[in-house]
């Protein structure tokens, strides 16, 4: 193991240590936070009892249709706007713009239109995630170089065979971005909107034991919800390392 | 030699290029009308002033955009907007693909071939040797210097035999002494595979190093203004510039040119 990888395991724990001396010494009080090692054991405790399972479950599950959907979109009409320039200006200020705009604060009127289900949560988790697929799938592409379109048209490549033999390679990095910027954004849509307003999931559970002081069970979910965030991201994290190193970007 | 080595192999017959315009601009008279001959089996090199329309010129004969008037025959059929079959091209630019190993990329050039995997893997192995790149077949492009890279573009493009390579400058991005070296290779190859080559380039003592003959642009809108014949024998390399009539062919391409770089740096300035 590297010595910039055991810093960094370092200052993790370090602040693991901290927060539990903390804890322990008072400053802390029991009502506020519980020591991170009662945490892990509830957490455990969770776990092996199953509760919740339906809960996380069902915020994962939310989180993946949001992702996906907004990945797929996203991919489609970053291609088509690249073809398309005029479009593609026209719509350039929103873009740029967008993530000031906060979309949660459409969430009242997606439940008025949507109901109080699953569909508003995906939805904003969709809006959050889809314009950061757009506008990486547009610097990928805006990035191919002109002599790699040119050397596939020497080689006789038609249109389709370029798009799958030179620019979805070219693009790949720029796609695997994209994934994980989209997985963030559909995390933070659904939870965030759980714990707003709705009948379950996680967010909504963490919210729920919040208001009931029920500790045992809002920690270990909030960690189960870190957990998982940062598995799915360095799993991506990994694959995109591998591609570039081999790139020389690494 | 025979009539059929003399016939030419590309022919342009009054060849212009006018770039539509960009907006609020005017259009673009980047070339012509040109007229041309390039003889089968040939070193030809065409220099000019920068921004002269060279890379035009050779993208119009690789078919990669089409003459706004006139017409270009290559091997007696004319040319239309695709890179017919038996036409290479080498850029300046690096076009290896990174995503693939040098091996992978000079199979890459073998894509309009209808031959099997083995011959195929057969005759990209034999042309990595011939550029001496075969202890670095597995390696990616990131892995090698620019002149390496540029091996491994040359490789794809004669891995597939063409009969007509064009190089756009392909040195250009090359320091001094790799571009020696490539010149030497280049002429190696020229001479194995029997090929004609058309070379684009700014460098006067490259054109006359390398080339049988030598044709001098114009400024915007470039036209052919000179032409030159080396009469070099066909087995030469790099050493060639010792020979006494190396500098009074370069001296007489430079005066040609001075005269027309100034006016495109007075047009600019």
């Amino acid at each position: 193991m590297s010595r910039l990888r055991l810093s960094q395991i370092a200052v993790v724990a370090g602040f693991i240590l901290l927060l539990e001396a903390l804890c322990l010494a008072g400053v802390i009080d029991k009502i506020t936070m519980p020591p991170p090692h009662i945490i892990l054991r509830d957490l455990f405790h969770m776990l092996l009892t199953g509760r919740y399972f339906g809960e996380i479950g069902k915020s994962i599950v939310n989180v993946l249709v949001a992702f996906a959907s907004a990945y797929l979109v996203g991919v489609i009409i970053g291609t088509i706007l690249h073809g398309h320039k005029t479009t593609r200006e026209i719509l350039d200020p929103l873009f740029a713009t967008y993530y000031a705009i906060p979309v949660f604060a459409f969430y009242p009127l997606f439940i008025v239109m949507f109901g109080l289900g699953d569909g508003p949560q995906i939805l904003i988790g969709f809006m959050l995630a889809v314009v950061a697929v757009i506008i990486t799938t547009l610097n990928g592409l805006d990035r191919v170089p002109p002599v790699l379109k040119k050397t596939a048209r020497v080689n006789g490549l038609n249109a389709l065979q370029t798009a799958r033999h030179i620019t979805l390679p070219f693009c790949t990095p720029y796609l695997l971005t994209a994934a994980k910027l989209a997985l963030a954004y559909a995390f933070i849509g659904v939870i965030g909107s759980e714990f707003i307003m709705a009948r379950s999931g996680m967010g909504y559970e963490i919210s729920y034991a919040y208001t009931n002081f029920d500790n045992a069970t809002m920690y270990p979910l909030i960690l189960v919800i870190l957990l998982l965030s940062i598995a799915a991201n360095s799993l991506l994290s990994r694959w995109e390392r591998m591609l570039l190193a081999r790139r020389g970007q690494g | 030699m025979t009539a059929a080595q003399v016939t030419a192999q590309v022919t342009l017959r009054g060849v212009t290029k006018v770039f539509p315009a960009a907006v609020d601009g005017n259009p673009v008279h980047a070339l012509g009308p040109i007229d041309l001959e390039i003889r089968k089996g040939e070193f030809f090199a065409v220099v000019g002033p920068s921004g002269c329309g060279k890379s035009t010129l050779l993208e119009l004969i690789a078919g990669l955009t089409a003459p706004t008037e006139g017409e270009i025959e290559f091997e007696g059929r004319a040319i239309g907007d695709n890179v017919p079959d038996g036409v290479g091209v080498v850029f300046q630019e690096d076009a290896c693909f990174p995503w693939l190993n040098v091996l992978e990329n000079v199979e890459f050039g073998l894509r309009r071939t209808t031959i099997d995997n083995d011959e195929k893997g057969r005759r990209a192995a034999a042309v990595i040797d011939m550029m001496g790149l075969r202890d670095f077949a597995r390696s990616y492009p990131a892995q090698l210097s620019g002149g390496m890279r540029q091996r491994v573009c040359i490789a794809r493009t004669i891995v597939a035999q063409p009969r007509l390579i064009l190089l756009d400058e392909p040195f250009g991005a090359l320091d001094q002494q790799t571009r020696l070296l490539m010149g030497d290779e280049i002429l190696r190859l020229w001479r194995q595979t029997g090929a004609t080559v058309f070379l684009i380039t700014h460098a006067l003592d490259e054109a006359v190093m390398l080339a049988d003959r030598i044709v001098v642009m114009s400024a915007r809108p470039g036209k052919t203004i000179d032409h030159v014949e080396t009469g070099w024998p066909r087995e030469r390399d790099s050493r060639i510039v010792e020979r006494g009539n190396f500098g009074a062919l370069t001296s007489r391409l430079w005066k040609t040119l001075r005269e027309e770089s100034l006016k495109t740096m007075g047009r600019a300035g």
